[in-house]
Formats: structure tokens, C-alpha cells, sequence
């Protein structure tokens, strides 16, 4: 799955490194800003409104009712069943990894309650390993999945990331019907599951659970899709249209809900699952 | 004309001589143990070859230019077949094929991804890399079989779904992943059978199934070895194969590393020298193989198959708890 760029190098090109430093610029309208205002701003854009990848707790706190987060399978990490070896090994690369986002896996996944309301809750964070899905992934959100049915909860995801971890091969590529699969249990259970994306969402992730959500919403001009911008242009050998998969590209085409501010996330989320669970 | 790859070469150079050797023999010469001598020692240097080949060169059989595709076994393996077009709302995606038949006697759903073999029909075909109608064509017969109580059949040979335009506007991932959620609930027996190029997501869209089988020269990987080799040891085009050799292998993407994973059920045993050589034997041995699969699943109540499909799907994936002391976390 060619569609994920750089994958196992989290210093990517949209991240905006938040500073020591006094002033950030935007990867997206190259702005310079101030950023004690951008962090302020729940590190969205003042100039152009362009939502900046947030690290997964960063995102619960802005989330959840204070102190209701709950941990699940925090230790849970991936093996190495390929003993897949590149420029460096794939172990190496996890610690690497560890180290540098102090997370030890892709996603966090949790119980919480958002405005009273209890959830099952999955964030993805693309600082480590570009957000890719490997069998840790899978599982934790299978698991996350489980505990929804059980407790009869809602689910909520939050996904970015660049698609399925090459470095488990044909393991990675499996957590897409794995994860699949259990949201089709959720589903005959009715109860609701509201997938929201960020940027990035494609590859694996894209094209299995983020876009079966029974409600669909991303953050403004997150870039989503199957294939990544430059698989395509290769492809077709032609340039792609302004905006292609931002967000606004996505809702025009009917192949998502809506989009929200990050600032208005909890209330909308709140009010789709008071209207969904007719409380 | 036969199409020789790099490593089947050898055999070139002695094919030419038996067909020399026919010729002159048809002219009345007396060659017989000379034809017979050249003719076992071909076998034995095809069945040498083909049993040390690298998972690189495994990638170039499967994407051999003579390979059978999805419609010449289904020719071959079904009493009747009929075609069935189109996804009711958009389009008719060429890339996959699909419709009811009848093998031995008994209706079968079959659908697959298809490649074409000249210029012209490889474009027609969108070189076997379908669009999200195609997809949304697959569900459509998929859903159609449950109705009936119609067994599935499931051909995989795409190296992927296409990237383009179009498929992103029409929603690529939604098409992808409606596909995956249907297939684990789908209350029929469902049987997959990799026959050429198991490329990613494209590929998983048809082959989530109750059996997954791959043929021995056929190949199943998350990302093809150029795609890997680009992003991770960033190969170019026309750059050295070394690095497409070394990608092969490390993706473990053969027939053999997915059985000692257990992510497929067997291996089909392809005729000496690869399918290309003998499409009838390939598609014998597929269709034995399709009987016997069906025969078993019809065996396990509705309950029961999507109880075991559920737990095949949910139970693949290898990890581990991690200490936080591990990290110096705690
Ligand atoms: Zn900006």
C-alpha cells in the first residue's frame, strides 16, 4: 500500500513542531504565528484555521470529562512476527519510536464520559510511526470494540494516520478486516459508533474502520483518502486539483457528515450521541 | 511465441532445440532418444528452478504475462457462466468480473479481479486495478448470493486498487471497507483464492472468506516490494533490483510464509514450471479445491461459519504486553 509517505519517520512534513521557540509556522498557509496563541487555540491556525496533528492525550483532555479517562491494555505492543529489517531493524524502530513520543503504540484507547455520557474512546496519534497500523492497533481497537458492546456504550475514534505498518506486512494489512469485522458487531448491537479524522487519515485506516462510522466527521482541511497525493499524481502522471482531499473536497462528494472546529468537537459529539441514544 | 523470464532463460536455450528436433523428425529423421533425453532434462532443470526461486522472482510468475486470469479459469472450471454488470449507480467497473454459475451441478457466485492480456484489454481492464464501482459490483453479487443461499467464490489478482481521481471522489475507502464489514457478516460459505497478485487493500476487499487459499507461485503483501523499497530503502525507478529482491523477501509475501503465519488455509499446487505453462492443470487443481471447501463449509450451521469466520478474522495479529520499566516510562 504505497499510499503512506514516509512511514517510520514521525517528523513529517504537516507537523508543527511546538517550540521552545516563541513563534510557529504553519505547514499549511506557511504563516508565521505567535505560539502562545496557537497553543491557545488548541493548536488550530489563527490565520488559515488549519488543525494541526495533536498528540492522543493532548486530544482526550480537550475530550473528556475532567479526570473520567480510564486506560485500557496501555502496555499492549506490537511483536515482530516478520523479523523485518530495513535501513535499520523494526524492533529498533519501535524503541526508537518510544523514546522519541514517549507513547508506546500508535493508538490509546480508554473508557471516559463526555458530558456524563460514557464512551468507549480509540485516538490515534501520528507521532509514532506516522499513525500506521500494525497488530497493536488492531487488537486495542478490537478490544475497544468489546468493551463498547459489553457496557453498551457508544464508540468514538479519532484516526490519523498514513495506512498499515509495512513493517508487519501482511499482519498490518489483516487488522483491516480484524478491526472491520468487530464494527460489524457493534453495529447489530445499535449503538452508535462516530468516527472522526484527522490529519492525516488514509491507507489501511481509511479503507477499513475510519470511514464505517454511522456518523462521519473530520477537522477542517485534514487531508483524507485512499492513495496518497503523490501515488496518484505518479499515476496519472497529471497534477491534482486544488484541495484534493482536504476535508472540504470530502464533504462536497457526500463521503462524510460534516466538519468541526476542534473547538466545537465535544459539544457536537455530546449532542449526536444524546440525539443517537435519545436520552 | 512463449514469454521467457530472466531466470527461466536456461530452459529457453533447450525448448528451441526440442522443437528443432520435432521438426526434423516430422521431416522423417529417426530422433526419438535425443527428443526423449532433452525432454527429461528440461523437466528436471523446470522443476530445479522452480523450486529455489527467490520470493523476487515468485513476484515475477505471478505477474507472469501468460498467467491464467479470473475469466480463463472461469471457463475452465465452470459447467455455465453468466456475467453480471455493473454497480446500479455508477458504473461497470471492468476490472472485476463477476456472475452466477454453475460448477458441478451447483450454483456459485463467483467474482474476481481481472487483468487482460493485450495492450488493448490490459486498458480496458485498468490493468486489474478497480475503481470503487468495482467494488460496490462485488457487493452488490455478494448480497445477491445471500439471498439465495449461493456459495462465493472469490478470485484475487490485482496489484492493488487504483489510485486515481476518480476513485477518491467516489469514495475509494468507503467502497474498500463497506466491502470488509459485509464479507465478516455474510451469512453463505465464502472460499478466496489468490491466483496472481494479492495487492493490499485492493485485494482484501474480495478476500475476506470462511477459506483462503493461494496458489504456490502467487504472492500476498500489504505493499508491493517497489512501493516498500521506494519508501523505506528510497529506490527509484530504474535503479538496481537489488533492493526489490531484498524488499520481497523481507515482506514475506510467498505462499509458504503466509501458510506458516496461518493466514491462509493451504497452498495449490501449481503445474511444473507455473500456471502460465498449463492453464487446464491450474484450473483442475483450483477446482477441486473449490468443491472440496464448499462440500466442508455447508457442513457448519449459519452460526457456526460466522462464529468461525469472526474468530479466524479477530484472532490474527502478533503482539505483547510491554513493561513500562522496558521504556523507562513508569
Ligand atoms: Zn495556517
Amino acid at each position: 500500500m504505497a499510499w503512506f509517505k514516509k512511514t517510520g519517520d514521525p517528523e513529517t512534513d504537516k507537523t508543527v513542531k511546538i517550540p521552545q521557540g516563541l513563534w510557529v509556522k504553519c505547514s499549511s498557509c506557511k504563516e508565521i504565528v505567535y505560539s502562545k496563541e496557537f497553543i491557545k487555540n488548541l493548536e488550530v491556525c489563527p490565520k488559515c484555521n488549519y488543525h494541526s496533528r495533536i498528540g492522543a492525550y493532548t486530544r482526550i483532555n480537550l475530550l473528556v470529562d475532567h479526570e473520567s479517562f480510564s486506560e485500557t491494555n496501555p502496555n499492549l505492543v506490537s511483536a515482530d512476527p516478520l523479523n523485518f529489517v530495513d535501513t535499520i531493524s523494526y524492533k529498533e524502530r519501535l524503541t526508537i519510536s518510544q523514546e522519541k513520543s514517549r507513547l508506546k503504540e500508535t493508538v490509546v484507547t480508554g473508557l471516559a464520559s463526555i458530558k456524563g455520557i460514557p464512551i468507549s474512546l480509540v485516538v490515534m496519534d501520528f507521532s509514532f510511526l506516522g499513525g500506521s497500523m500494525g497488530s497493536a492497533v488492531g487488537e486495542k481497537i478490537v478490544r475497544a470494540v468489546n468493551d463498547a458492546i459489553v457496557n453498551e456504550y457508544p464508540l468514538v475514534i479519532f484516526s490519523s494516520s498514513g495506512g498499515a505498518r509495512m513493517q508487519e506486512g501482511i499482519f498490518s494489512l489483516m487488522q483491516m478486516s480484524k478491526i472491520s469485522a468487530a464494527i460489524g458487531r457493534l453495529k447489530e448491537h445499535s449503538l452508535p459508533y462516530l468516527s472522526v479524522l484527522t490529519d492525516p487519515t488514509f491507507g489501511g485506516v481509511s479503507a477499513s474502520f475510519a470511514m464505517l462510522g454511522d456518523i462521519i466527521i473530520a477537522e477542517p482541511k485534514s487531508l483524507i483518502g485512499f492513495a496518497g497525493a503523490r501515488v496518484i499524481s505518479q499515476t496519472i502522471k497529471q497534477k491534482l486539483p486544488e484541495h484534493f482531499q482536504e476535508a472540504e473536497f470530502l464533504l462536497s462528494h457526500g463521503l462524510i457528515d460534516m466538519i468541526v472546529d476542534r473547538k466545537d468537537m465535544q459539544k457536537t459529539i455530546t449532542s449526536l450521541l444524546i440525539m443517537l441514544i435519545n436520552r | 511465441m512463449r514469454i521467457y523470464l530472466d531466470f527461466e532463460k536456461p530452459l529457453e536455450e533447450i525448448e528451441n532445440k526440442i522443437e528443432e528436433l520435432r521438426q526434423t523428425k516430422e521431416a522423417g529423421e529417426d530422433v526419438d532418444s535425443e527428443l526423449a533425453n532433452l525432454e527429461l532434462k528440461v523437466s528436471r532443470l523446470r522443476t530445479k528452478i522452480f523450486s529455489e526461486l527467490t520470493p523476487w522472482q515468485r513476484c515475477q510468475v505471478a505477474r507472469h504475462p501468460d498467467r491464467p486470469y479470473t475469466l480463463d479459469y472461469i471457463n475452465r472450471i465452470t459447467d455455465e457462466f453468466i456475467e453480471l454488470h455493473g454497480d446500479r449507480a455508477f458504473a461497470d467497473d471492468p476490472a472485476i468480473v463477476g456472475g452466477l454459475s454453475k460448477i458441478n451441478g451447483q450454483s456459485v457466485m463467483i467474482i474476481g479481479h481481472q487483468k487482460g492480456r493485450s495492450l488493448k484489454e490490459r486498458i480496458y481492464r485498468n490493468f486489474g486495478q478497480p475503481n470503487p464501482e468495482g467494488y460496490r459490483k462485488a457487493l452488490r453479487l455478494i448480497r445477491l448470493a445471500e439471498r439465495f443461499s449461493i456459495p462465493i467464490v472469490t478470485l484475487i489478482d490485482t496489484q492493488g486498487a487504483y489510485p486515481g481521481i476518480g476513485a477518491e471522489e467516489r469514495g475509494q475507502s468507503e467502497a474498500i471497507a463497506s466491502n470488509l464489514m459485509a464479507l465478516s457478516g455474510i451469512q453463505v460459505p465464502i472460499v478466496s483464492i489468490v491466483i496472481g497478485e494479492g495487492g493490499s487493500g485492493g485485494a482484501l476487499a474480495l478476500a475476506v472468506a470462511d477459506r483462503i487459499y493461494m496458489l504456490e507461485n502467487s504472492i500476498y503483501s500489504v505493499i508491493s516490494p517497489e512501493g516498500c523499497a521506494a519508501i523505506l530503502w528510497k529506490v527509484t525507478p530504474g535503479s538496481p533490483n537489488t533492493n526489490l529482491s531484498t524488499a520481497a523477501e523481507a515482506l514475506k509475501l510467498t505462499s509458504r510464509d503466509l501458510l506458516s503465519f496461518r493466514i491462509i488455509d493451504d497452498i495449490i499446487r501449481e503445474p511444473q514450471g507455473g500456471a502460465h505453462m498449463d492453464h487446464n492443470e491450474a484450473a483442475r487443481n483450483i477446482k477441486r479445491v473449490i468443491l472440496n471447501s464448499i462440500e466442508e463449509l455447508r457442513t457448519y450451521s449459519t452460526e457456526e461459519l460466522l462464529e468461525n469466520r469472526y474468530n479466524k478474522l479477530t484472532s490474527i495479529g502478533e503482539y505483547t504486553e510491554m513493561d513500562d520499566r522496558e521504556m523507562g516510562m513508569a
